[in-house]
């Protein structure tokens, strides 16, 4: 089981693919996602994000704000600016 | 050479300058449509996953955000056009204006006013040149339009929503706006959309479907919503204007190569014409010739 995770700003799609895990930090706190995760919505604060890719590799990215939406093992990034 | 043939030439050499400018100008827009649509595409998935985050939010949450409730007794209402910043477009930007007072004549009839955005010079010099009001005016970068441009449009408009339309002289109740889709290199339409309050939300792509699941929010629904829909305003205004952009460009190149056609067929006619006064000068000449001999042959044969 995988997690299909998108993260896009509005010029471009930044990472697409299938993950183990994702952890990101919302206004509330860190939070992690696993497969199987409860449909979620958060609002992201700047910070970073964490994709853990299906074969382990790690990718980490700089966002500033944006939110954070899953549901049925599908988990979208929505930033305003990454690098 | 004679007169008439000296001022053919002069002409042909102008129209083929001319010609010359329209063509790389053609060339230049037709590159950049290319750009400007892979600009659009980029901007697609951001956009849909937004379309898909408010159209969640907004159906599971029972929150009545200012954003999504229609005023009931509305007042004002703002008309964003997105036009360009310079000519040669054909009627680019007129048929945006167009679709701009055909809109406010509809408001009107509402009992609306009309407050006016506008983006690109073009509009902004018709408006000025009939003593209009301007509500907000941004100029310098319809042809490549970048994200902070349109978060400078959109704040200024959310800024006026959320602005008291009664007691308020910049508030509005409505926001409008006014863009060229670009659906190929041939067809470009001028079309108005309500962006706010929201009504069905609609997109380019069709929103997946299923089932919207039943999220958990953090923090909860109406902060959500505070911060989503900002967004959702900026990435509609941006799409608006990457989708102008694409237009604007491909008019631009339909009207220079009509431009550029024409000066062909008139570089041949042209031609012709000098053509018909060189024969024409040579002809005198031949026979002024002759008949001189003719009038030398029959003064001399005279004499003897």
């Amino acid at each position: 089981m995988s997690l299909n995770v998108e993260l896009v700003s509005p010029v471009q799609r930044v990472w697409s693919g299938q993950a183990q895990m994702v952890s990101a930090r919302t206004v509330e706190g860190d939070l992690g996602i696993l497969p199987g995760h409860a449909p979620l919505f958060g609002v992201l604060v700047d910070g970073k994000v964490s994709i853990k890719a299906t074969d382990g590799e790690i990718t980490e990215f700089n966002v500033q704000g944006g939110f954070l939406s899953v549901s049925n093992d599908r988990v979208s990034i929505l930033t305003e600016s990454v690098n | 050479m004679g007169a008439q043939l000296r001022v053919y030439r002069r002409r042909m050499r102008s129209v083929k300058a001319t010609k010359k400018i329209t063509k790389a100008m053609e060339l230049i827009s037709a590159s950049r449509i290319v750009k400007a649509q892979q600009r659009v595409t980029a901007s697609t998935p951001y956009a849909n996953e937004l379309t898909r985050a408010v159209s969640a939010v907004a159906t599971y949450s029972s929150t009545n955000h200012p954003l999504t409730t229609p005023s009931e007794n509305p007042k004002r209402a703002a008309v964003l056009i997105i036009s360009a910043d310079r000519g040669m477009a054909g009627a680019y930007s007129n048929n945006a204006i167009k679709e701009g007072e055909q809109l406010a004549s509809l408001l009107k009839e509402r009992g609306l006013e009309t407050s006016s955005y506008l983006v690109g010079r073009k509009a902004v010099n018709y408006y000025r040149f009939r003593n209009r009001v301007i509500a907000g005016s941004w100029t310098g970068f319809s042809d490549s339009p970048t994200y902070e441009n349109a978060k400078e449009v959109a704040d200024a408009l959310i800024k006026a929503f959320l602005a008291d339309a009664q007691s308020e002289d910049h508030g509005v109740d409505e926001i409008h706006i006014i863009f060229t889709e670009f659906k190929s290199m041939l067809t470009q339409n001028a079309m108005a959309k309500r962006m706010l309050p929201l009504e069905v939300v609609e997109s380019d792509a069709p929103v997946p479907a299923g089932l919207l699941p039943m999220y958990e929010f953090e923090p909860e629904a109406g902060t959500v919503l505070n911060a989503l829909l900002p967004r959702y305003i900026e990435a509609r205004v941006f799409n608006a204007m990457l989708q102008s952009a694409a237009s604007e460009h491909a008019a631009r190149r339909r009207a220079m190569k009509s431009a550029t056609d024409n000066a062909d067929d008139l570089i041949k006619s042209l031609t012709r014409l000098a053509n018909a006064a060189r024969q024409a000068e040579i002809t005198q000449e031949i026979s002024e010739i002759v008949g001189g001999a003719d009038a030398l042959a029959s003064a001399s044969a005279g004499s003897e």
